[in-house]
């Protein structure tokens, strides 16, 4: 456990030692920021026109901005992951320092739980640049805070999956353009398998719609927490980091 | 401390490594010696259990390196061919992961990072990132890395590749410096730095061992016989080759008898004579009497170049700049 932690410490200080961090900060805040102004402008818009025409009741800040933005996020997020797992282990590969943790007295997963997880912690740094948005809704409104609360596990969850993914892929090549590029591909191809669902109804359409991630963050965005939905991110997480572990071992073999 | 039973290593279709067996005992400090691509590399790898041996075993202080890797590891201190270094860490932050990693902590690793430091003299450039650091400082970086958790075993793969002559010599004197505490192999393809640095030598040569042995044992091995060579000058004239030879050829015990080289009234014999046969008085006195100068005499050892290329086949043998001509007598 300290292993894990001594290389997710390692890690982290090299995203934030190297502008790598500040850059996916502040783009990811530019976005983000450029989504939630004008999902605001299109609330307050609307809003003053349901006024207009006489409804009663006001609008409801929870399904109009924060349900549809926590799913932006999640595909703004899709963009990021590439760039976020492509140098774990490529990197070290290319500049040989893989031997010096394949030499030291730790596990290889203490070395991929570390490494992982550091991606997470940046990631979950990405959110919380979304959260100052947020609060400005909590200043000038009151809408119910659990239900972003689980969207944000589920963003997280949702992430972990994908940044799994991308740690196991960046164990095959040396190469950190191509770790990102597959990288991207595959979890493009995960976010839209769902479509064959909208034209065919057979049992293989009915499994690569389950296999598609954003379905399963439906439940998160509206603030339900479903242990199916958990429980399919968590064996993606599961699956992507064992199969980075039998690659690492297979990488010795090979090599 | 380290014992090596048949260790071979297949890739898909070469064997890089074949049936290699040695042992190197506690405190020694051998030599791996081999042309490029011979397997040093693999082997060394093998032996930090980077790369798991197809078969055959390998041993480090009684610990198997496929089933007892963890431990193996917690006793090696290993520098790849190139420092493994993160270009963006600061010198003393990088070893303090290391020492982590290596599971030291708190005070302890502190006193480590210290000593490594003022050990491998890298102590001024302690805030430096080691992007910028020169290829002498991170070689130093690297020993420094190898050593901070006092392993039992050092492997060193071709610690002074890439340094400039004055660096070498500098990384030479540590790796001697630190051969007391540590049992140390290092891989080379430069002759002399084993010469310079170790006890024992293992040559090793497309995958296979070729010879195990102490480095003056190995000398005494190649050449068989021994050798002296003998400078010869005339006395205000110049000497016959021809002559010189025939009367050396007839001192007692000498086998054969080159002219190496010839310049001016000065010429350089290299004497062959049976082993334990002392003909070095028996000549000097010939070439006295025979109102000749002797100009210098002196054992022409096989320089463990010679001893290498002879060992490791003929077709890696550059081209001898000299060859003797033999004179007729």
């Amino acid at each position: 456990m300290r292993n894990v932690w001594v290389i997710c410490q390692k890690e982290l200080r090299s995203y934030f030692v190297s502008p790598v961090a500040y850059i996916l900060l502040i783009m990811f805040g530019v976005i983000f920021g450029f989504f939630f102004w004008n999902a605001l402008g299109t609330f307050v818009f609307e809003s003053i026109q349901s006024e207009m025409s006489g409804r009663s009741f006001p609008m409801n800040l929870n399904e109009w901005i924060i349900r549809p933005l926590l799913s932006n996020v999640g595909v703004i997020g899709l963009f990021f992951i590439p760039l976020i797992t492509m140098r774990l282990f490529a990197e070290e590969k290319r500049t040989g320092t893989i031997e010096l943790l394949a030499t030291s007295p730790v596990r290889d997963l203490e070395i991929i739980l570390g490494k992982w997880f550091a991606s997470v912690v940046l990631y979950a740094c990405l959110l919380l640049f979304t959260a100052v948005n947020f609060a400005f809704l909590f200043k000038y409104g009151h809408p119910d805070w659990k239900p972003l609360l689980i969207g944000y596990l589920g963003l997280l969850l949702q992430a972990g999956a994908l940044l799994a993914i991308g740690t196991f892929i960046s164990t095959l090549t040396k190469n950190q353009i191509i770790a990102g590029a597959v990288t991207f591909g595959v979890c493009l191809l995960l976010w839209v398998l769902e479509w064959v669902s909208g034209y065919e109804t057979a049992t293989w359409a009915k499994v690569l719609a389950y296999m598609a991630v954003p379905t399963h963050f439906e439940s998160f965005a509206k603030g339900v927490l479903d242990t199916k939905d958990a429980v399919f991110y968590l064996t993606i997480i599961f699956l992507g980091l064992f199969f980075t572990a039998r690659s690492m071992e297979s990488l010795r073999w090979r090599s | 401390m380290i014992k090596v039973t048949q260790l071979t290593k297949k890739y898909a279709r070469t064997t890089a490594v074949d049936q290699i067996s040695f042992e190197v005992g506690k405190g020694q400090i051998v030599g791996f010696l081999g042309p490029n691509g011979a397997g040093k590399t693999t082997t060394m790898r093998m032996l930090t259990c980077f790369l798991p041996p197809t078969s055959g075993t390998a041993t480090v202080a009684g610990f198997d390196v496929l089933e007892q890797p963890l431990e193996v590891k917690k006793r090696i201190g290993y520098l790849p061919e190139s420092p493994p270094i993160y270009p963006e860490m600061a010198t003393a932050e990088y070893l303090r992961f290391v020492g982590k990693l290596k599971g030291l902590s708190g005070a302890d690793l502190e006193k480590r990072v210290d000593y490594v430091c003022g050990r491998c003299a890298i102590a001024d450039v302690k805030t430096k990132l080691l992007g910028k650091l020169s290829k002498g400082y991170r070689q130093r970086v690297g020993l420094a890395q190898a050593i901070i958790h006092n392993p039992d075993v050092l492997i060193l793969d071709e610690p002074t590749a890439g340094l400039d002559p004055k660096q070498i010599n500098e990384t030479r004197d540590l790796i001697k410096d630190l051969a007391g505490e540590h049992t140390i192999i290092l891989s080379t393809h430069i002759l002399p730095e084993v010469e310079q640095t170790c006890e024992q030598v293992i040559i090793i040569n497309k995958g296979k061992l070729v010879a195990t042995d102490s480095v003056r044992n190995l000398q005494a091995r190649a050449s068989g016989a021994e050798s002296v060579l003998v400078e010869v000058a005339g006395r205000n004239a110049s000497v016959e080759p021809s002559l010189v030879q025939h009367r050396l050829e007839q001192v007692a015990g000498v086998t054969r008898v080159f002219c190496k080289q010839q310049v001016d009234s000065r010429a350089v014999f290299e004497v062959e004579s049976k082993k334990g046969g002392f003909v070095r008085g028996d000549l000097a006195r010939t070439v006295v009497e025979a109102g000749w100068d002797l100009n210098e005499l002196r054992p022409a050892a096989m320089s463990l170049e010679e001893v290498f290329l002879q060992l490791t086949g003929s077709e890696a043998a550059a081209p001898k700049e000299e060859t003797p001509v033999e004179v007729q007598a």
